[in-house]
C-alpha cells in the first residue's frame, strides 16, 4: 500500500459529473477527502489522499485526467524555502500529519513533503515565511486560465 | 562564600586564551564533562563554557545616525522602508524598534494580521547590506533649515549603527497553553483551544543566563556573541529580577533575569538577526546571542553543567489568564519533557513546540567556542554584575 496526496481541479464543464466514486469502484483505490471547496458553476477543488499500490494509483490518476480533471501532485505544490527556515520548530506542534518534525541530535526540523496535506497551518505560524503552500481555492483561477 | 578548591580569575583565563592553551566546551558538552569527572575536576579542566540562544526578542532595536545632510536637518520624523523610527533625539539620530509595523500595515484589522514587514525586518535588511529608503522630515530651524530628505542608503552609508536591545535573553520563560475555547494568536505562537498544544521559547541547557543562574560572571562589560558579531552586556535588562522561585540547584523556575546588550551592526550577520512576522501579534526580531561563562570554581562548574532534566518551565494559560494580568502557574515541566515533543498535562498528552531554535543555539555556542579557542575573543570582566541574591551552595560541594 502506498499513498499520494493530490489536488483535483474540476473545471465548470465537468464539475457536476460523478467521477471520484469510480476510483473505488473500478480501481479499488482508497480515497480520503482532506479538503474540498466548490464554487457553484465555476470550479471545484478537492485535496485527496489516494491509497493503493503505486501502479493502480497511477492508473486512477490517468483515469481522472482522461475525464478532464486537472490532477496535481501536492508534493510538487508545497515546499520550504530552506534559506528562510531557522529550525525553531514553531510549526511542529501544529502540523496534523507530522510532516514537520524535529530530528535528533542536531534538532533540525525535517519536512517530509509526501506526508503534507496542505492544511496551511505551518505557513500561518512560520515567522520567517519559510513554508510555501497553496491555498485550496485561488479566486482568480478562472481569469488566469483565460488570459 | 565557601572556600573553593579551584579558584581562577578572568585575567588568568584571558592569559590562557592569548597563549592558546584555554579549554572551552559548550554548555551541552559541559554536562558530560562534569558527570564524568565531577565538578572539581571539571573546574580544573575547563576554563570557559559557551552558551547560545536564537529566539524572538521583541525588546530589541537599532540606534542609527544617518549622517548630516546638506543643507543640515533636525529630523523629527524618520522612516526606514516606511517603518517609523523614533526621532526625538539629536538631529540625525533615530531609534528603530523591532516591533514597529510599517505605516500602511493593516495590522489586526483583518484578523489575524500577518505583519510581513517591520522594524526587525529593517534591521535584518541593513545587516544583510540591502538598500533601505530613508525618509526624514523636520520643521526647520536657523541651524537646521532642511525640512525633508529622501534617500536610499545601505548600512555603510550610516555613520553609526548600534544594535541596542533593552531586554534580551530572558533567563527562563513560560510554557504557553490555551485554556479558552478558541484559537489564539500570541507572541508565544498559535495556541489551539482546550490545551491542544503548548509552546516554549528558550534553549534550556544552552541558554546563557541558565548557565550562570546568579549572574556571578555576567554584567556591564561582559563580551558576548551578538547577532553573528561581537557585542556587550551593558547591564540588567528591563524587568530583570533575581528574586524568582528557584529549584534546589539555584535555577530559576520562570522568567527572572534579563540583560541589556549592544553591538556594532556593521560586523553582524543577517543569519543571526532575522526579522520575524508573528501572525496576529506583530513584527519582531530573532536575535542570536551567546555568552561565554568562565568556570572560576567548582560551583561555576556545577552551574554550567545544568541539564534540561533539571530546568523547569512554568505552564501558563494565555487564553484566559495571562491577558488579564493573571498568569498563575498551572504546573511545571522540565525542558527534557518539552523537547520530547509532548508533555503530560491535565491528564493527557499535549504536543509541544519550541519558538527558539535549538540547532541555531548549538551553532552559536560552537562559534563562540571557536572564537575563544583561536584567541580572537577575550572574556570581558564585568565592571558590575547584574543584581543577584544569595545561594546557599550545593550540598555535595561543602
Amino acid at each position: 500500500m502506498n499513498s499520494k496526496n493530490v489536488l483535483l481541479i474540476f473545471k465548470s464543464n465537468i464539475m457536476y459529473k460523478p467521477v471520484i466514486y469510480r476510483l473505488a469502484k473500478d480501481f479499488d483505490l482508497v480515497f480520503n477527502i482532506l479538503e474540498a471547496k466548490i464554487l457553484p458553476r465555476r470550479e471545484g477543488r478537492i485535496l485527496l489522499e489516494l491509497r493503493g499500490p503505486d501502479e493502480i494509483i497511477d492508473q486512477g490518476i490517468k483515469f481522472l485526467q482522461d475525464h478532464h480533471v486537472v490532477v496535481e501532485l501536492l508534493s510538487e505544490k508545497v515546499w520550504r524555502e530552506e534559506d528562510n527556515c531557522v529550525h525553531c520548530g514553531a510549526c511542529v506542534g501544529l502540523c496534523p500529519t507530522a510532516a514537520l518534525s524535529v530530528h535528533e541530535p542536531d534538532r533540525k526540523v525535517a519536512f517530509e513533503v509526501t506526508k503534507c496535506v496542505a492544511c496551511g497551518m505551518c505557513g500561518l505560524v512560520c515567522p520567517f515565511g519559510a513554508m510555501k503552500d497553496i491555498t485550496l481555492f485561488d479566486p482568480f483561477a478562472e481569469g488566469r486560465v483565460n488570459s | 562564600m565557601p572556600d573553593f578548591k579551584v579558584n581562577k580569575t578572568f585575567e588568568e583565563i584571558n592569559e590562557k586564551i592569548k597563549k592558546g592553551t584555554v579549554v572551552v566546551v559548550t554548555a551541552e558538552q559541559m554536562i558530560g564533562v562534569t558527570r564524568e569527572h565531577g565538578p572539581i575536576e571539571a573546574a580544573r579542566k575547563v576554563d570557559v563554557v559557551t552558551t547560545g540562544t536564537f529566539g524572538i526578542m521583541c525588546s530589541s532595536g537599532a540606534l542609527l545616525n544617518f549622517g548630516h545632510t546638506n543643507p543640515r536637518m533636525k529630523a523629527s520624523k524618520v522612516y526606514l522602508n516606511d517603518v517609523e523610527a523614533y526621532a526625538g533625539i539629536a538631529a540625525v539620530d533615530c531609534y528603530i524598534g523591532a516591533t514597529q509595523t510599517r505605516e500602511d500595515d493593516p495590522q489586526n484589522k483583518v484578523f489575524p494580521g500577518r505583519f510581513r514587514y517591520g522594524g526587525g525586518h529593517v534591521i535584518e535588511d541593513l545587516v544583510a547590506g540591502k538598500p533601505v529608503t530613508l525618509k526624514a522630515y523636520g520643521y526647520g530651524t536657523d541651524c537646521y533649515p532642511n525640512r525633508e530628505v529622501e534617500k536610499t542608503m545601505t548600512i555603510h552609508d550610516f555613520r553609526d549603527t548600534l544594535l541596542l536591545n533593552p531586554r534580551n535573553a530572558y533567563q527562563n520563560y513560560n510554557c504557553a497553553i490555551n485554556n479558552s475555547k478558541k484559537t489564539i494568536y500570541t507572541y508565544m505562537g498559535i495556541l489551539r483551544p482546550d490545551c491542544m498544544n503548548a509552546n516554549y521559547s528558550t534553549s534550556g541547557q544552552l541558554s546563557p543566563l541558565l548557565n550562570d543562574p546568579f549572574y556571578r560572571t555576567i554584567g556591564l562589560g561582559t563580551r558576548i556573541f551578538l547577532g553573528g558579531g561581537v557585542g556587550y552586556v551593558i547591564g540588567a535588562g528591563t524587568q530583570h529580577t533575581a528574586h524568582s522561585k528557584r529549584s534546589e540547584n539555584g535555577v530559576v523556575m520562570g522568567g527572572s533575569g534579563t540583560i541589556a546588550v549592544q553591538g556594532d551592526m556593521k560586523q553582524m550577520s543577517a543569519r543571526f538577526l532575522r526579522g520575524a512576522s508573528i501572525t496576529g501579534y506583530g513584527c519582531s526580531l530573532n536575535v542570536g546571542l551567546g555568552i561565554p561563562v568562565p568556570v572560576l570554581n567548582e560551583e561555576m562548574a556545577m552551574f554550567t553543567a545544568v541539564s534540561d532534566e533539571e530546568i523547569f518551565a512554568p505552564i501558563v494559560d494565555y487564553g484566559l489568564e495571562y491577558p488579564q494580568d493573571g498568569g498563575s502557574v498551572l504546573g511545571y515541566v522540565t525542558y527534557s519533557q518539552l523537547r520530547s515533543g509532548e508533555i503530560d498535562f491535565a491528564g493527557r498528552k499535549i504536543a509541544t513546540a519550541s519558538l527558539s531554535s535549538y540547532s541555531a543555539a548549538i551553532e552559536i555556542a560552537n562559534t563562540l567556542k571557536d572564537w575563544i579557542s583561536s584567541g580572537k575573543f577575550l572574556l570581558g570582566k564585568p565592571v558590575e554584575t547584574l543584581p543577584s541574591m544569595d545561594f546557599k551552595g550545593f550540598p555535595n560541594l561543602s
